[in-house]
């Protein structure tokens, strides 16, 4: 079908980008890549009166990866861009090895991290990152800037800590240690179908070869990715074993509470999700760095 | 309605006016307004990549992208793959593989393949088989395609070696 009428707006920085959302209010909405945006507005699910197209705003593109390792992406940094920038997979190679599976090149060729995360589907790719990763996600508005962590982002499908009138400037990856162990992989019916489960994980090794800190995170797996804090103490303090894996696996299947939809059953993506966790442990034990 | 805007594109190396209103697609301002009609809308929701085209080199869904948007980059259809020489290395490729039987995906499949090649020009099979992912085809079969591209690439190479 055809998208509704609207109004375009070119801004050509962030706060004309925001004088225009406060001029036009609920009934506008940014466009970032335009690939979760523009097919609700072909299908008719979405029918703003005013997009404010962000594609030239200055500044948002950026990439800057500061002395102590931390890596901020300007909001309108492109999927194909973490997927293929030697600079970003080395300041977070468990992000540029995510981004590979978001949808197809195509769409990896348009689509911003910024739209994902705004957008929230709780089976994309990114906002798993994101959360496995603790990452912030940098907002401004009229009113000034403020800062929200990965975990208290989401709210609930296709929604999200941002405000009315606020904009996802950038979002910032903490220093990424060149020792960390990580991993992550989903299951989807086709390549570049959204998963039905994924995990993205990993973790950082103690003096003694122990696990000492790890984080793991689901996707397609709730109304939000989630955090899978049970699965992630039980790995604390103990050595990267092949039963120590298994014993996680089955610690993720008894706490993903994933629901029931067409692609998948609440038990096979619990199962799935389970196995995964055990899988991308051992891949991030076994990569050669 | 809202107002429509005058934009200035450049496609197929081609400086061209028209005037559209915002919610006119890339796809549907090709088609429509410059009777560039090789490029196909299917799904016109980013699921079966019959509308690709290159942007800046890039292939990009067409039907996710409005023609105001489009200002100042390189628009390339399946319209500018061939030359005045007849067809591209990968079209004839395509042909001579049986890669196309009603060619509904064609043009998709070409501008895809097109930008592929220009990244990887030596692909292997399932690389080939990864990049075409986002492009649906109901009748040829994904294998001759695969084996088009893969000819393809070995034709390129060996016109112009690296």
């Amino acid at each position: 079908m055809k998208p509704p009428a609207f109004e375009y707006f070119a801004p050509t920085d962030i706060d004309g980008a925001l004088a225009l959302m406060a001029a036009h209010g609920d009934d506008a909405r940014f466009l970032a890549g335009g690939q979760s945006l523009v097919p609700m507005l072909n299908l008719r699910l979405a029918a703003p009166t005013a997009l404010i197209d962000l594609n030239g705003v200055a500044g948002l593109g950026e990439v800057v990866l500061d002395d102590d390792g931390t890596l901020i992406l300007g909001s309108m940094t492109r999927t194909r861009r973490i997927e293929t920038d030697p600079a970003i997979a080395a300041a977070n190679p468990l992000l540029s090895h995510a981004a590979a599976s978001v949808a197809h090149v195509q769409i990896r060729n348009r689509g911003t991290i910024g739209g994902s995360l705004a957008h929230a589907d709780p089976a994309a790719e990114l906002p798993g990152v994101v959360l496995a990763c603790e990452a912030e996600i940098h907002l401004q508005s009229p009113f000034g800037t403020r800062t929200v962590v990965a975990a208290d982002f989401f709210d609930g499908v296709f929604t999200t800590a941002v405000a009315a009138g606020e904009m996802i400037v950038r979002i910032v990856f903490p220093a990424w240690p060149k020792a960390r162990r990580w991993g992550f992989r989903e299951v989807s019916r086709r390549e570049g179908d959204f998963a039905m489960v994924g995990i993205a994980g990993w973790y950082d090794s103690d003096n003694n070869g122990r696990i000492g800190t790890a984080r793991l995170a689901a996707i397609g797996a709730g109304d939000t990715p989630v955090r899978l804090l049970a699965t992630e103490a039980a790995l604390t303090g103990n050595a990267p074993t092949d039963d120590i894996f298994a014993a996680a696996a089955a610690a993720a299947m008894n706490e993903l509470r994933p629901g029931d939809d067409l692609h998948a059953s609440a038990a096979y993506r619990r199962e799935v999700g389970g196995v995964l966790v055990g899988r991308v442990l051992g891949d991030a034990r076994d990569r050669r760095t | 309605m809202t107002a429509r805007h005058r934009i200035s594109l450049t496609v197929n190396g081609d400086a061209v006016d028209c005037e559209v209103e915002p919610r006119m697609t890339l796809a549907d301002c090709l088609r429509e307004k410059l009777d560039l009609t090789g490029t196909h809308l299917g799904c016109e929701h980013g699921v079966c990549g019959a509308c690709t085209v290159l942007i800046d080199g890039a292939a990009v869904r067409s039907c996710l992208m409005f023609a105001v948007q489009a200002r100042g980059v390189e628009i390339v259809t399946v319209e500018g793959l061939a030359d005045e020489n007849g067809l591209s290395p990968l079209q004839a490729a395509f042909r001579d593989n049986h890669a196309l039987q009603c060619g509904f995906c064609t043009p998709g499949l070409l501008t895809t393949a097109q930008a592929f090649l220009s990244e990887n020009p030596s692909p292997n099979r399932a690389e080939v088989e990864s990049a075409i992912s986002g492009n649906i085809c109901r009748c040829t079969g994904y294998v001759p395609i695969v084996d088009a591209i893969l000819d393809a690439a070995a034709r390129l190479r060996a016109k112009d070696p690296a």
